[in-house]
């Protein structure tokens, strides 16, 4: 039989995709342990017990100097900063992409100038941020925006573009105005992909937040992983890099369950 | 009641000319069936009629009065494809129309108005077949059920002008064969013109009234771009088939059995919802 015919079923299926995990657990418990017997005092790849006992200081000890439990206001400060960037970069996106899809004379006036700013760095931009904006949340949040926005406003727009020119006559024949078109006709048929695009950022907008992080904080996940990085204390980077990953794949599968229950007619089965 | 009139119509793209003084009066209450080869401009002259595109010379007179240079609810369209909107549900897709024109801030209807409306769009939607489909989303739908859907969400409009673009065209036989008995009775209970573009003959003589054929009277290659298209042939059909009259075409017949060719295809005709009776 040929292999592009071989469907694994359901539980073979799951056994599959828990098979890169195992291996990739089982090469860092090995790896740890060869290194660990050559030298116990070693820090690159620290046991999984030694980990457990930092998970256990920075989640569940309070810090002796302010009494705060860090993993969790870390993470506390990383989020709000992260959701805060990134709902006011899908705000803009749904004004200014849905201006640039709907109408021609918008697309005209914006459109150009979102493809440039665009192609700026964000990073290049951050020490303009930190000088303008100071040190505070102000600067790192702008820094997401300016990351993530004119990707998901540009998408916006392309998706409200392709939409067939028919829908749109359509709708005129139905006595929609141009609001009207936008609002019950284009968003609500971009709006799935628009939750798609969030999906696809999440990753660039957890780069820009470290990067801020890193460079200057008195708090969050970035700052923490930068901080303990001069102790090499590769117990506490691991468990925070998992965690990160962890709310992002958290994230990303919230969103994807909101799209499903929101838009179910967008589904691909239900497109069959 | 609408009449069409049409005077020395040319629509150039460019050097190309695609329509080249065209000149036509339409009846009211006719259905018309426009018919001629592929790119002969049947599709831009209905495109001209919607508002959707403006002639280059020529005028288009609805009632007397200039065709408004935008498409509006007095013209409904049905197109082969893209009729229905995928994410309103049949009944939603046909109360679309009378919520935007009643609320033109939110484009939606509340309480009581909202249930009124419900009920008359259940009606319509009952009316061309697809009673307990109004939950369903036009993915969920067949080919023929979406353009039941299509005509019904057009007709709530109650448009003064009809337009079909190639409405059928992509529906299996059987199918077909039956949405034309539909299509031939909402022409005759609604107080609608209608002109369709359709490149099926049987078509054109299965529907209309009248049969305007377009194409090119010069048609060499190399002079191709300048010449348009323009009406070559025009058959009113006879005897006539006359709007919300009893005809030749259906005499005789009980109601809801109004299309003989069903006769003829019991037990090949696909039939698009559940088994047949």
């Amino acid at each position: 039989m040929r292999l592009i015919n071989l469907n694994p079923g359901r539980g073979r299926r799951v056994f599959l995709g828990a098979l890169p995990f195992a291996l990739l657990a089982l090469a860092y418990v090995v790896g740890s342990a060869l290194r660990l017997a050559d030298n116990p005092g070693d820090k690159l790849l620290p046991s999984l017990a030694a980990m457990g006992r930092m998970i256990d200081v920075m989640a569940f000890t309070p810090d002796k100097r302010t009494g705060d439990y860090l993993l969790w206001t870390d993470t506390a400060a990383s989020l709000f900063r992260l959701w805060s960037g990134l709902a006011i970069a899908t705000a803009i996106a749904l004004v200014v992409g849905l201006l640039n899809g709907v109408l021609p004379v918008a697309r005209a006036t914006l459109a150009p100038f979102v493809a440039f700013l665009s192609m700026v760095p964000p990073l290049a931009l951050l020490p303009v941020l930190f000088i303008v904006l100071g040190l505070g949340e102000v600067s790192k949040i702008a820094l997401i925006v300016i990351g993530v926005a004119p990707i998901l406003t540009r998408d916006l727009a392309l998706t409200a573009a392709a939409l067939p020119r028919e829908q749109i006559v359509k709708a005129q024949t139905l006595s929609a105005s141009s609001w009207l078109i936008a609002w019950r006709v284009v968003l609500p048929q971009v709006m799935p992909r628009l939750i798609d695009a969030l999906r696809l950022q999440l990753g660039p907008a957890f780069l820009f937040l470290i990067a801020a992080e890193a460079i200057s904080a008195e708090g969050g996940l970035g700052y923490r992983i930068f901080l303990v990085r001069r102790y090499l204390s590769m117990d506490i980077i691991f468990p925070y890099v998992v965690w990160i990953t962890l709310l992002a794949v958290v994230m990303d599968l919230g969103l994807r369950l909101l799209r499903r229950r929101l838009y179910p007619w967008a589904e691909p089965e239900a497109r069959s | 009641m609408t009449s069409l009139s049409i005077e020395g119509l040319w629509k150039e793209y460019g050097d190309q000319v695609v329509l080249e003084n065209v000149s036509l009066a339409i009846a009211p209450r006719a259905f018309v069936a426009l018919v001629g080869p592929s790119g002969c401009g049947k599709t831009t002259f209905l495109r001209l009629l919607l508002g959707q595109e403006r002639p280059t010379r020529g005028k288009i007179e609805m009632d007397g009065a200039p065709l408004p240079p935008e498409p509006g609810p007095d013209r409904g369209v049905v197109y082969q494809r893209y009729s229905v909107f995928p994410h309103l549900t049949a009944l939603q897709n046909v109360m679309l129309g009378p919520e935007l024109r009643a609320s033109r801030l939110t484009g939606r209807l509340w309480g009581a108005a909202r249930r009124r409306l419900a009920d008359e769009a259940a009606a319509l939607l009952a009316d061309v077949g697809l009673s307990g489909s109004e939950a369903k989303f036009p993915a969920q739908l067949s080919g023929g059920m979406q353009q039941r859907l299509a005509l019904a969400q057009t007709l709530v409009m109650r448009p003064k002008l009809l337009l079909l673009d190639e409405p059928f065209g992509a529906l299996d036989p059987g199918i077909r064969t039956e949405t034309h008995a539909l299509m031939r009775r909402l022409w005759h209970e609604h107080p609608m013109t209608v002109v369709m573009v359709t490149h099926d003959l049987r078509e054109a003589f299965a529907l209309a009234t009248r049969i305007i054929a377009f194409d090119r009277p010069r048609n060499r290659p190399e002079e191709r771009e300048r010449y348009g298209a323009t009406v070559t042939n025009d058959i009113v059909l006879w005897p006539p088939r006359v709007a919300g009259r009893q005809t030749i075409y259906d005499a005789d017949i009980p109601p809801d059995q109004d299309d003989l060719t069903r006769f003829a295809i019991t037990g090949t005709a696909r039939v698009d919802q559940g088994p047949p009776p």
